[in-house]
């Protein structure tokens, strides 16, 4: 399978600050790819490094096969960005600033772009000052959605939608999918990126962190088990991958690396169960544990 | 009055934020007051000097035009004649600046909402805004009035002068903060703050210029030249100035309890659902966003062009009355080169208001970029050369249709006026044309710093400021040599009919190259 987008070892200083410390991010041509991290953790870096806004400082970044610095312009005709923070122009109706930025990729259909209108209920005719973050999004979206392109960088667009248009957005996003186009999406919206990312990757202080499909990352975290036994159990700190313990005569409750699980059952076997719970990570926990400063 | 509550804390927030850009507007001001004044001092020292400079003057209508009457022989009284211009044009740009800057641009990038949020009252942010521009006019109306009497002034003359020149800095303050009532945007708050300010200098130009000398008291302008200071004393000046500033801040100040955060009492009406198939590309795109204030502008040069055509002519009264003057005149070639002088002085500050346009033209592209609009345009397939130079035409041409509206204008007027349209307009016209390169290197030295040095675009103001102050004091003040060939606008031949290529070859290259490199930077740089 080609890459749509692949980054490795990508740098990118301000003055003394290090927003890029050796990012790695791999996207496949058609998946939807999760951009996950905390505020400050390098996405838009990232996203404005891949389209040749920024000049990286060091490692290596291909945008469709190409070069996102050297052929921005020609690279920049095959996709559609929607910056986290929009802005338009004060004197443009949105419907304007539609159709301008579709001519500028090369063209976009004015009957999709009718549809997604309808559908994200916004006003084209309203000037560009008098909309709402929200609505400013919707018509970056609009126009990113209604081009014809094979990928599109979307940069957390959903911030400032309502529930409704949220899902709308998923419906959307899942039409692109089945369209075979890449997508990749930078998000805080944790159900969002569960409902709509092949693959994930969690980055932050400028590094990646995790990356993979959802199955492989919650493989990598701890199921909590909950268990009242038969005999006061014994030996249970020292198993591998067993956090937490907390032990009150029978009961017992403590997390387990997913890897370990089997190994931790078994031990508690022998001690006689009389009641066992055990959650799965939710993607909560998931990404609490990368976000949240892990002590050295 | 639980709505000026916070105003305290937002002065001090103001003052943080000004503290470099306010003192040296001040200090900026008060100097190049005091330094004329000392200057014009010793260019009169005599009772005799003084009458006579009275008399040319006065019995000139092009020079009484420009600089109004003089209108009393004692030597302060010939100072406040020559620097009332200069002085009145500082204090009124510090005072829209400042006061837009505080209020309306705070308030449409979003910032306002943020404080308004906390503990402040809805009328703090103006109030604090006006606090902050009449303290800087204060300041420097002291300033001044204690560098006058240092000078040896009368100390009731010097102090009028001084509070004249505030009082109408903190008039123009109010003109700004009811301007930020009417308009959404920034731009357009200053727009109409220095149409205002335009609208006050042509009154009283026409006024003093010619037979209906009412006119001039339609003027705030007008009306701090009739302070007459070290003559009359009219302190009542100060006081009808600043009767003036408090109904506009009244009249402010109730329309900020009739519209809704971020509004302007004007509503903007709805847009076309669909572009114009015209709108198809980047020029297209700045077109749109460049039209109105090219149209305005261009308004603008004509209205100035006719008016200065039209007095042109007068500028021979001279000859007439002063048998000195005209042995002179006589060496240079005569009446006709006497316009030529007049046309060509006028022209040179037409082409520095030219070079305003050229420059804020050029940098609406840094505009773009830090207001984050330009990040999508460079993410289609829009290349940044491509994008620069969208707005850099603007610049460009925008600059060369200024100098050919004021060129046409003036030189249809002054044709009327001596009844020789056909033979007069090619001359004005070239005349005009001649500035174009040394506008343009201004526009080269905005470029070439968005491209390089980005933070560093208000450098190209300093410099068109600089170049203002050496063209227009330079030779007063005795400048020397190397330090005016600094401004372009130094190397622009002085006289109709004997234009030398050479130095505009020069400045055309300069120009160029200065776009260049910044075009080059451009696109070597990151965007934000």
């Amino acid at each position: 399978m080609t890459h749509a987008i692949s980054v490795s070892g990508l740098v990118k200083n301000f003055g003394r600050t290090r927003a890029l410390d050796g990012l790695d991010l791999t996207v496949s041509e058609g998946e939807v790819h999760g951009f996950l991290g905390p505020n400050g953790a390098g996405k838009s870096t990232t996203i404005r490094v891949l389209l040749g806004l920024l000049r990286a400082d060091a490692g290596t970044a291909r945008l469709l096969g190409g070069d996102p610095w050297g052929q921005a312009a020609e690279l920049h005709r095959r996709l559609a960005y929607v910056p986290g923070d929009v802005t338009l122009w004060p004197n443009l109706s949105g419907g304007e600033v539609i159709d301008l930025l579709g001519r500028l990729r090369g063209g976009l259909d004015p009957k999709r772009k009718a549809v997604l209108l309808e559908r994200f209920e916004l006003d084209p005719t309203k000037k560009g000052r008098t909309y709402s973050k929200g609505n400013r999004q919707k018509v970056a979206l609009v126009a990113a959605l209604s081009s014809d392109v094979e990928l599109l960088v979307l940069d957390e667009p959903t911030s400032g939608f309502d529930p409704l248009m949220e899902a709308m957005f998923r419906e959307c996003i899942e039409e692109e999918k089945e369209r075979d186009r890449t997508v990749l999406l930078s998000s805080h919206i944790l159900s969002e990126v569960e409902a709509l990312c092949d693959r994930v990757s969690i980055i932050r202080n400028g590094r990646t962190v995790e990356t993979g499909s959802l199955a492989q990352l919650r493989h990598l975290t701890r199921t909590s088990i909950q268990a009242e036994l038969a005999v006061e159990p014994t030996g249970l700190a020292g198993l591998p991958g067993v956090h937490d313990l907390q032990a009150r005569d029978h009961h017992v409750k403590f997390e387990v690396d997913t890897a370990e699980l089997d190994g931790a059952l078994r031990h508690l076997t022998t001690f006689g169960i009389r009641s066992l719970t055990s959650q799965p990570p939710t993607l909560e926990e998931l990404f609490l544990r990368h976000y949240e400063d892990e002590p050295k | 009055m639980t709505t000026l509550v916070g105003t305290g804390s937002l002065i001090r927030l103001a003052l943080r934020l000004d503290r470099v850009r306010l003192p040296i507007w001040i200090l900026v001001t008060a100097g190049l007051v005091l330094a004329t004044a000392s200057s014009v001092a010793e260019l009169y020292p005599t009772e005799a000097s003084r009458r006579q400079i009275a008399a040319t003057i006065g019995s000139n209508p092009a020079m009484t035009a420009i600089y109004g009457q003089v209108y009393d022989t004692s030597p302060g009284a010939v100072v406040m004649w020559r620097l009332a211009i200069t002085g009145a044009l500082l204090v009124t740009l510090m005072s829209i600046m400042t006061v837009n800057r505080h209020t309306r641009q705070d308030e449409e990038a979003g910032r306002l909402e943020l404080i308004g949020a906390t503990v402040v009252g809805r009328h703090a942010p103006m109030a604090a805004a006006l606090i902050v521009a009449t303290g800087a006019n204060i300041l420097a109306a002291l300033l001044i009035a204690a560098g006058l009497t240092g000078q040896g002034m009368p100390v009731d003359g010097s102090f009028l002068a001084g509070l004249s020149f505030g009082a109408l800095g903190i008039t123009f303050a109010a003109v700004a903060a009811a301007a930020a009532q009417l308009a959404e945007n920034a731009r357009t708050v200053t727009g109409i703050s220095v149409l205002v300010l335009a609208v006050a200098f042509v009154l009283r130009l026409i006024g003093d210029a010619g037979s209906a000398t009412w006119v001039s008291w339609l003027s705030p302008i007008g009306w701090l030249q009739k302070a007459h200071p070290y003559a009359e004393n009219r302190w009542w000046i100060v006081v009808l100035l600043l009767a003036v500033a408090i109904v506009l801040i009244g009249a402010a100040y109730a329309l900020v309890s009739r519209r809704d955060h971020g509004a302007g009492l004007v509503r903007p009406r709805p847009g076309p659902a669909d572009a114009a198939a015209s709108l198809n590309g980047p020029f297209a795109l700045a077109w749109r966003l460049h039209r109105w204030s090219m149209i305005g502008w261009m308004i603008g040069f004509l209205v100035l062009g006719v008016m200065f055509g039209s007095i042109a002519n007068s500028a021979t009264d001279l000859v007439k009355d002063n048998p000195q003057v005209a042995r002179i005149v006589e060496q240079m070639g005569g009446k006709s080169a006497l316009i030529d002088a007049f046309m060509t002085a006028i022209l040179g500050i037409i082409a520095l208001v030219a070079s305003v346009y050229a420059v804020q033209a050029t940098l609406r592209l840094r505009a773009e970029e830090t207001s984050v609009r330009a990040e999508p345009v460079l993410a289609t397939g829009v290349s940044r050369l491509g994008w620069a130079l969208s707005h850099l035409v603007f610049a460009a041409v925008g600059a060369a249709v200024m100098l050919v509206a004021a060129g046409l204008a003036m030189g249809v007027a002054y044709g009327i006026s001596v009844g020789d349209v056909s033979g007069q307009l090619g001359n004005v016209l070239e005349a005009a044309l001649v500035q174009l390169p040394a506008t343009l290197v201004v526009a080269g030295i905005a470029m070439a710093l968005f491209g390089l040095a980005p933070r560093y675009v208000i450098g190209s103001w300093a410099a068109l400021t600089v170049f203002w102050l050496l063209g227009q004091l330079g030779p007063m003040l005795q400048v020397p040599q190397w330090l005016m060939n600094v401004s372009p606008f130094t190397h622009v031949p002085k006289l109709l009919g004997d234009i030398s290529a050479t130095p505009l070859i020069w400045l055309s290259v300069v120009a160029v190259v200065l776009m260049a490199v910044g075009l080059a930077g451009f696109r070597r740089r990151d965007i934000g």
